[in-house]
Parts: structure tokens; C-alpha cells; sequence
């Protein structure tokens, strides 16, 4: 409990959720420590996250290797950073590791481009991402990089108000 | 089945914690060993010496004797001064222990303790966080004992274990608390179809229900069950017997429903209550407690709802309003994770999308608005038309409550007539929304604004509505009242009579009591008053569900089946299915609990009615909503309309007092039915217990402040506080104003500045182009640093030390975490097992050292 925010029941249900996926491949008996790990295919499936644009990402920034597989472990982890209680600075740095495509560090233009299709379904027009992705790093670059840092970002994302109640999940 | 899982759960991580602190044994030694250690070279500029031997015993301590020990330290020749674990262990060695060193060592333990307490909030992989909580925890356990000296040791450890058992207890309790929750599930699901304004609906119906849970409990506990169980029984005077005339039809259910008959003269009326100064063996004083809790209810809900209020804005005052980050904040926050419905999520696209290309065409052409006189034009029209309704709904209230004053006076009326006036206020309170909406389609407002004012009209109507109502109601108490002073002399005579007859019968027995039904009576206006409520209340509820049935339900079924043979689409066209209405909603649990406080003084059981509904609608609305209700087709937030139903709440409460307290203050109650009868005013009954059962200076001093002199001065004195601090509020806010248009002055300066030097000074250009580089690989190593955070050899206090301090800053101190952390590394690559340390004890010194590079120095004993 001191490493989530998660009551014990909490976890006793992600742990149901995370058995019900791979009911033959996870252990109900976490005695003896097995070094399960689900792949992201199995996770993306899940309701709360199946309609997110951003699903992959989100596994991916959670998973131990970085390529989507989840341990049980790092799936508490996931839900716990999602949810309401975890404080904005917390959420912050795991939402500019989803927002960060290439995992660069740095939210560059075309990560920018590639959350703005994942947003919109790429019903936007070339000009129009391109216009977008300009003001965003006009906006939110406070050290004229041309990219937005950590620093950027968590300044940004931390005056955003609605930051905190749509970036979370409820499991 | 589900106990093992527990255990399974509970051992996981216990397992967990073993395997990895199998895996870190070493590291663990080893880190806290360098922990030890830069203490230890704080000493050694203090011309102190032994941070080896305090490092070594720090790990040994538990598994060593001290006889090891003491082997250990000889061969070390080191004349330590004292190490801090073996004094604690060691009593012998207590008149060594110095003060800073106990101080040092309390400051580990508070900083394990700190990083336990704040080790949810850190970015770090679970596997991590597991075995460097395990750690911390052991240190902890380990050391805490050791703090207290001598006598007060034992109390020491007496108070931690007993922090600890509270710790446990408070963690329990929380857990319990969250199980106790209600509907978290149902509205988790409410909340993945529909976003989060609709349930945000739901949430406030769930606070709504604590509250008239506690209000319930209120009444029921200090009212209705000590009447009932004290109080004189049915039938033993007149207020509590149906008269002679009623009798034959009392149980009947027509009557019933009407709440005539035998439910008039009920525990759930006030003309129940009698009024006898004390009840039963307690004593206890039932008008009073009546009047107490009649006022305790609207004090218990101002305070609730005013509380709820202040931690609502309190929240919400992180909320920059600059208007700096449009687009970041529309690509980085625009999407609601919670979204779990593929037709809720095809909306949310479809209105993110249409949001850009909005700001974009804002962006592009700024404030070229050609209609602007239309939309004007049309807002007008749209505000005078529904001030036109409101009127209409106004009158045709007051006239059909005029109408049903002359209905009453007839006999045999129908149904119809007799309800007519909960008829007409539901019926517009069913179709005036609609038209509203309808209206408000011309103003074309953005949804979140829409949804306020739209609010705003309907609160309007009923308030209107209530209003009109209370006013009409009021006409009819004053008849009554009237009709009550004639009653009066009536009753006085037939008692007197019955006196004389049974005189003139020239009988010295007391004559026989007439019987209680038979006794004439007054009308009771209280009662009357509580009963119109309570048939507003189950006609509102009524209404609701046969609303939510037919408009909701009927309608998602034909539509759903009916569309196979229909000439048209209907899903998509003309009826189509229906959406959740949130502001109706909300305003129909808003004013029904206007009605409840306004009704609960005259009707007691009005709550226990309300708590009834308030559970049924909470499961029937859920189901009505996933079974046939779609999303709405612009999702939008609720973020800040929380404190807006608060808001209208408030107003409502301060409404719904007015009434009451004009009836307390000013109007007689009836002479012969309620707890207040034969007094003049309600609030009386205070005063008599002031006199009756308090000593002569309490009323003294009761008399003195009630005394106006003193009454006008504090109200000045209130006003005139809450002129400064509003005043103080409005220098505050005017303050973050500036502030913020500093920051964004030099916000502004630097990026002209940036320009500037882009454009003039190539040299210094150049030079940047220099130093970026540099920073960024200074950056790297902090940021390859998350990465390695899993890397199993890795040490926690390095990670401590490292990350914490650069993640959650600027990248600015990321390079001086940098520049930190590489002589941890060095020590990592070389964990010594522990049974080597101790027949070398010169070997772990440069390890103590963070940042010592020569190996050598341990070796160089013979220096000291």
C-alpha cells in the first residue's frame, strides 16, 4: 500500500483484472514470485483502455523494457499514477513519457504531430497539424529549444485545469 | 476462495520484498553502509574518526554478537569514539554516545520514515519501489528503538509501537472507509459511457443522499421515536385520534393516499406532537428537541453544503485562468482517459477535432464575427421569450392554487380537482425545460455556458413556481387561522357544556370525558402545511419516474424496434433515442430538497419519504441511463460545475429558511394540535425552558443578549468584517494578478530577447549552439538514469539521491544530479559480501567515502 495509492481491496481487484486477461498464463498464487508478464496486446484490450488514442503509449511508458509488456507489478503501477489520488506532479511525468513518441525526452514536433493524429483521427489537414504544432511549442517553449522539455511541459501542464480530472482512469 | 487470494496478495509482495532483498543483500549493506559513511565523513572533517567502524556495525549490528564486535574493533585499532548502533545496542557503551550523533542518526530515521510516507509519489518502477520501501522499513524498525536514553528508552519504544498500531489502525479504517462507499462501481460504469458530467449528476445525488441520510437520522433518533415510544398512545386525546366524522373512511386508500385519515394524525405530522413539557421516565423535553431539531437540520445543511463549497473552490484555485496554453493544453488535456465506450470516444474525437479546427479558425482570423447583431438579436429574443414563460408558469400557478382554495370549501370533489395543483406544478416542471432548451438552441451558446444558463432559467421557474406556491399556501394558513379563533371559542363552549350538563345532572361524579373523537377541533394549518409538501413530494417523485419511464424508456424500446418497419430512420432521424438531462436532473433534486427543508418542520417524516426516493432513484436513473440514454453528442466536462450545484443548493437552503422562520417568529401555532400548542409563538418554548430549567443568571445573561443594544452592534461588527476581508481578498487577488503579469512580462522579454539574438548576435548564437551540447549531455546521463532505474544492481540511496532531487525540477539541477551520482556507481561495481568486511576492516573505508577517489586512504591507518 505505501508504494500505490491503492487500498488493499484495490488491489486485490487489479489483481482479478490482470488474472481474468490470461487466465493460463498468470497464477493466482503470487507466493512464489513468477516472473509472469502480459503482452501489450492483451492490456490494450482492457475497456478502460481500449478507446484511448494514446493506449500503446501508455503501456509502453509502464512496462520495465519499454517495448508493452506488462509484470503485475507495473500494471499496479499503472493504475496507481492513473488514479484520482496521485498527485499532479506525479501524473505529470508519466503523461510527458506518453506524450514523448520517441522516447527522446524531449516532446519534439513530431511528437507533437503524432498525438494530434491520434486526437483528431487524422481528420486534420497537413497546414492545420503543422499550424498547431508551431503555437504549441510557440506556447509551451520557455527555452527556445524548439522542443518542449520536461521543465516546459510540467509548467505547462501544471496551470492546464482540466490536467487532473481527465487524466485519470477509474479501474 | 477469496481469503487465499488475500494471502496470496499479502505474501506476494512479502515475497517480492524477500527475493528482492535476496537479490539486494548486499546492496543493501552496502547503501546503507555509504549512508553510515557520509556521515562518518562528515565526523572525519570533524577530526573524528571510525565512519568505518560506524558503517560496519550499522550492518552487522543485528547478526553480530558483540563480542565480534569487539573483536572487529580491535583489530581495528581504531580507537573509535563510539558507534552509534552499538551504544544503542550496548548500554555500556552509553556514556559515549554523543548528542549529534543521535541527532544524525534521528534524522536518517525521519528521512527513511519521510520516504516511506511519500514513497507513492515517486516516478520510480515498482520492483524499485518495493525493495527500497522493504529497506526503509527495516531501518527504521531497527533504529527506532534505539533512540530514547536510559529510563526513557522504554517509553520511546512504548510510544512507537504504539504510533505504529494507530498507523495500522488509521490504514484499516481507511480501507474500510473506501469499501463503505456506495455505487463507486455503478458510477465508475455511468462515468465510461456518458464522461463525466453525467456522473457528475450522480455523484451529487450520492452526497445528496448522505446528507438527508443524517438528516434522517436527526429527526427519526430525537423526535418521531421518542414521541412514539413516550408519548402518550394513539387515541388518548384528541390531536392524536381521527375524529368521529373521518372514522369510517380513515383506512381507506384513496383517503390514505391523500394522506387523509389515519396518516394525518400520525407521528409523521406535527399535529401529532404534544404538548406536555416532558415525556416518560427521561424526562425528556419533546418540544424543545423538536424545535431544536427543526432548527439543527438547516444548520447541519448550511454547514455541510458551505463546507463543501469552500473545499470545492479550494481545489479549483490551482486553476490558471491565463489564456497562455490553448493549444497545449487542448492536445495535452483534451482527452477524458476515462472514456471507455466506443460511441462516447467517436464524440470526444469528433468534438476534439471540430474544438482545433475552431481555435485554428479563431487563430487565423481573429474576432471577425459578421452576424454578431443576429446572434444578439436572437440571445434577446430568446430571454424575452422565456421570461414570457416564466410569467405564464408564475400565474398559472397562482390561479390554479386560488381555484383549489374554492374546491376545498365545496364537498365532493373529484380527484382531479383536489390534485390539481401538484398536476399543474409537474406538468410545468416537466415541459418548461424542454422549451427552454428549445429556445436556448437560439443563442447557440458553447455547451458549458448553455448548461449554466440553462440552469439558471429552470431554477427560475421553480423558484417561481415554489414561490407562487408558499404564497398561496400562506393565504390559506391566514384563513385558517381565522377559522381557528372561531373553533376555539366553539371547543371552549362545548367543554364548558359538557361541564354544565353533567352539573345540572346534580351528580357528584366527575363527569365522563368525552370521548377524544369527539372533541371539536381546530384545522391545524401546521399539518395542513405539511401535508401539501409531502403530496408535492410523492406527486415530484411520481412524475419523475413516470417521466423517466415514458420519455426515456418507452421511447428507446419503439424506437429501437419500431425502426425496422418505419418509413424513416428513426435512430438517426426525428425521435431517435434521448439524452440524459443533466441540468433538469440536478435542479429536480435541488428544489425537491428545498421542499424537504422547507416540509420537514411540519411534516418530521418528509426526510424518511426523501431518503426512500433518493435510494430508488439512485439504482432506477442508473439503469434508466445505460438502458436508454445515448452520450450526449458534444462531450464536454463538468470540472467546475461541481461548486455551481452548490451554489444553487445554498440558495435554495437560504429560500427554503425564510418561510420557516417567518412562521416560527410571527405566526401563532394552533391552539390545540403540535408540540408549540398554547403558546403564543413557537420560539416561546426556548424561552420557558430558559426560565424552567435553568438557574437566574443563565436567563439573565439570556435576557441581555437578546437585548437589541447588543444585537445591532454585532451585526455591525459582522458586516464590517466581512468588508475587510473581502477587502483583503480583493488586495490578494489583485496581487496574483500582477504577478502573473510579471511572469508573463518576462516571459515575453525572454523570448524577444531569444529573437533578438537569433537575429543580431550570430556570435552569441554560435556560442549557444556550444553550450546546448553541452547541457544536453549533461542531461542525458539523468534521463538514462530513469531508464536504469529497473537495473537490479543498482542501490537505492543512489536513487534516492539522484533522482529525487532532479525529476521533479527544472533540467537544471538534472546536471548537477549528473555530476553527483557516478561515485555511486563506482562503489556499486564492487559490493563486497559482508564476510569478507569483517577480518578486513580497512577495506570498506574508501567505500564510505562518496566521494573520496583514493582507495588507498583506508589503508593508511597508521596515520591516526
Amino acid at each position: 500500500q505505501d508504494c500505490t495509492f491503492f487500498t488493499r481491496k484495490e488491489i486485490l481487484r487489479l489483481h482479478g483484472r490482470y488474472y481474468e486477461m490470461a487466465p493460463n498464463v498468470v497464477p493466482m498464487d503470487y507466493t512464489k514470485d513468477p516472473d509472469v508478464k502480459l503482452p501489450m496486446q492483451l492490456i490494450i484490450n482492457m475497456p478502460e483502455l481500449k478507446e484511448n488514442p494514446f493506449k500503446e503509449r501508455i503501456v509502453e511508458s509502464f512496462s520495465e523494457g519499454g517495448e508493452g509488456s506488462l509484470s503485475f507489478n507495473d500494471f499496479v503501477d499503472m493504475f496507481s499514477v492513473l488514479s484520482e489520488m496521485a498527485p499532479r506532479e506525479l501524473k505529470a511525468i508519466y503523461a510527458f513519457k506518453i506524450y514523448d513518441f520517441n522516447t527522446d525526452n524531449f516532446i519534439c514536433k513530431s511528437d507533437l504531430e503524432q498525438t494530434l493524429n491520434k486526437l483528431t483521427r487524422e481528420e486534420l489537414t497537413a497546414e492545420e497539424i503543422t499550424l498547431v504544432c508551431e503555437k504549441v511549442i510557440e506556447e509551451a517553449d520557455m527555452d527556445g529549444d524548439g522542443k518542449l522539455g520536461f521543465a516546459d511541459f510540467e509548467n505547462m501542464i501544471s496551470k492546464a485545469p482540466d490536467f487532473l480530472s481527465t487524466f485519470h482512469i477509474r479501474i | 476462495e477469496k481469503d487465499k487470494e488475500d494471502e496470496s496478495e499479502e505474501e506476494d509482495s512479502c515475497s517480492q520484498q524477500n527475493r528482492s532483498a535476496r537479490r539486494k543483500n548486499n546492496q543493501s549493506k552496502n547503501s546503507s553502509g555509504k549512508k553510515a559513511g557520509e556521515n562518518g565523513s562528515c565526523q572525519r572533517e570533524k577530526g573524528k574518526k571510525s565512519p568505518t567502524k560506524d558503517q560496519k556495525e550499522s550492518e552487522n549490528k543485528e547478526k553480530q554478537t558483540n563480542k565480534e564486535r569487539k573483536e572487529g574493533a580491535n583489530k581495528q585499532k581504531a580507537g573509535r569514539k563510539n558507534s552509534t548502533t552499538s551504544a544503542s545496542s550496548n548500554s555500556s557503551d552509553q556514556e559515549s554516545l554523543s548528542e549529534e550523533e543521535l541527532a544524525v542518526l534521528m534524522e536518517q530515521v525521519e528521512q527513511k520514515k519521510k520516504l516511506i510516507s511519500t514513497m507513492r509519489n515517486k516516478p520510480w518502477r515498482m520492483v524499485k519501489k518495493l525493495s527500497v520501501l522493504r529497506e526503509a522499513q527495516a531501518f527504521v524498525e531497527k533504529f527506532e528503538g534505539a533512540m530514547g536514553k536510559g529510563k526513557g528508552k522504554k517509553l520511546y519504544a512504548y510510544k512507537i509501537m504504539m504510533a505504529k498500531k494507530w498507523a495500522k489502525f488509521k490504514r484499516d479504517f481507511d480501507n474500510f472507509k473506501t469499501q463503505c462507499i456506495p455505487w463507486e462501481m455503478k458510477i465508475k460504469e455511468v462515468e465510461s459511457h456518458f464522461g463525466s458530467s453525467v456522473a457528475s449528476y450522480f455523484i451529487f445525488l450520492r452526497w445528496m443522499y448522505g446528507v438527508n441520510l443524517v438528516l434522517f437520522g436527526l429527526i427519526f433518533g430525537l423526535v418521531i421515536i421518542p414521541e412514539v415510544l413516550m408519548g402518550m398512545p394513539y387515541g388518548s386525546m384528541p390531536r392524536k385520534t381521527v375524529p368521529r366524522a373521518e372514522q369510517a373512511t380513515a383506512m381507506d386508500f384513496a383517503v390514505l393516499w391523500d394522506f387523509e385519515g389515519y396518516i394525518k394524525y400520525s407521528a409523521l405530522f406535527y399535529g401529532y406532537y404534544n404538548n406536555q413539557r416532558t415525556i416518560g421516565w427521561l424526562k425528556y423535553r419533546l418540544p424543545m428537541a423538536y424545535f431544536m431539531v427543526g432548527i439543527s437540520v438547516f444548520g447541519y445543511s448550511l454547514m455541510v453544503v458551505i463546507r463543501s463549497m469552500a473545499r470545492n473552490a479550494n481545489e479549483s484555485t490551482a486553476d490558471g485562468d491565463d489564456d497562455n496554453f490553448i493549444f497545449s493544453w487542448k492536445m495535452f488535456t483534451s482527452w477524458d482517459y476515462l472514456i471507455g465506450n466506443p460511441e462516447t470516444a467517436d464524440n470526444k474525437f469528433a468534438s476534439i477535432t471540430t474544438s482545433f479546427k475552431e481555435s485554428i479558425l479563431d487563430e487565423q482570423e481573429s474576432n471577425k464575427d459578421e452576424n454578431i447583431h443576429l446572434r444578439r438579436f436572437l440571445r434577446v429574443l430568446a430571454n424575452v421569450l422565456i421570461i414570457c414563460c416564466l410569467c405564464g408558469s408564475g400565474y398559472l400557478i397562482y390561479f390554479v392554487v386560488k381555484r383549489s382554495q374554492t374546491f376545498s370549501k365545496m364537498q365532493n370533489v373529484g380527484w382531479y380537482e383536489r390534485n390539481e395543483v401538484e398536476i399543474v406544478m409537474s406538468l410545468l416542471g416537466m415541459f418548461c425545460p424542454p422549451l427552454f432548451e428549445t429556445i436556448a438552441a437560439l443563442e447557440n451558446y458553447h455547451p458549458r455556458i448553455g448548461l449554466k444558463w440553462q440552469l439558471g432559467r429552470i431554477f427560475a421557474l421553480f423558484l417561481g413556481n415554489l414561490y407562487t406556491f408558499l404564497l398561496a399556501l400562506m393565504d390559506d394558513v391566514n384563513e385558517k387561522l381565522a377559522e381557528e379563533d372561531a373553533v376555539k371559542n366553539i371547543t371552549y363552549w362545548t367543554l364548558l357544556g359538557h361541564h354544565n350538563s353533567s352539573d345540572g345532572n346534580g351528580s357528584t361524579v366527575t363527569p365522563p370525558p368525552i370521548d377524544p373523537a369527539d372533541v371539536p377541533r381546530g384545522p391545524c394549518w401546521e399539518t395542513s402545511v405539511g401535508i401539501e409538501f409531502v403530496r408535492l413530494t410523492v406527486s415530484d417523485i411520481l412524475v419523475t419516474y413516470i417521466t423517466i419511464l415514458v420519455g426515456d424508456f418507452i421511447r428507446a424500446c419503439f424506437v429501437r424496434f419500431a425502426n425496422y418497419c418505419w418509413c424513416w430512420d428513426l435512430e438517426a432521424g426525428f425521435p431517435s433515442y434521448s439524452e440524459f438531462d443533466i441540468s433538469g436532473n440536478v435542479l429536480g433534486l435541488v428544489f425537491n430538497q428545498g421542499m424537504i427543508w422547507m416540509g420537514s418542520f411540519y411534516a418530521p417524516g418528509l426526510v424518511g419519504i426523501n431518503v426512500l426516493r433518493l435510494l430508488t432513484s439512485m439504482y432506477f436513473q442508473c439503469w434508466a441511463v445505460m438502458s436508454s440514454n445515448v452520450p450526449h453528442e458534444r462531450v464536454f466536462k463538468a470540472s467546475k460545475s461541481n461548486n455551481f450545484y452548490m451554489g444553487l443548493l445554498l440558495l435554495i437552503l437560504f429560500l427554503s429558511l425564510l418561510p420557516v422562520a417567518y412562521t416560527i417568529m410571527s405566526l401563532p401555532p394552533s391552539f390545540d394540535c403540535g408540540p408549540f400548542s398554547g403558546k403564543k409563538r413557537m420560539y416561546e418554548v426556548i424561552q420557558e425552558t430558559i426560565e424552567l430549567d435553568f438557574p437566574v443568571f443563565v436567563a439573565k445573561i439570556f435576557s441581555c443578549v437578546a437585548n437589541p443594544g447588543l444585537i445591532i452592534p454585532a451585526i455591525l461588527l459582522m458586516v464590517l468584517a466581512i468588508y475587510y476581508l473581502n477587502a483583503v481578498a480583493e488586495a490578494y487577488q489583485r496581487a496574483n494578478a500582477d504577478l502573473k503579469k510579471k511572469i508573463q512580462m518576462q516571459r515575453q522579454e525572454e523570448k524577444n530577447k531569444r529573437n533578438n539574438k537569433a537575429s543580431t548576435n550570430p556570435m552569441l548564437q554560435d556560442l549557444e549552439e556550444l553550450l546546448t551540447p553541452k547541457t544536453n549531455s549533461e542531461r542525458h546521463p539523468k534521463q538514462a538514469e530513469d531508464k536504469k532505474t529497473e537495473s537490479p544492481n543498482r542501490t537505492s540511496p543512489v536513487g534516492k539521491q539522484g533522482k529525487a532531487a532532479p525529476l521533479p525540477g527544472s533540467p537544471m539541477p538534472g546536471g548537477r544530479g549528473a555530476a553527483f551520482t557516478p561515485p555511486p556507481h563506482v562503489f556499486v561495481t564492487q559490493p563486497p559480501p559482508l564476510g569478507v568486511w569483517a577480518p578486513y576492516p580497512g577495506q570498506p573505508m574508501p567505500r564510505g567515502h562518496p566521494l573520496g577517489p583514493l582507495p588507498g586512504r583506508g589503508r593508511g591507518q597508521p596515520h591516526y
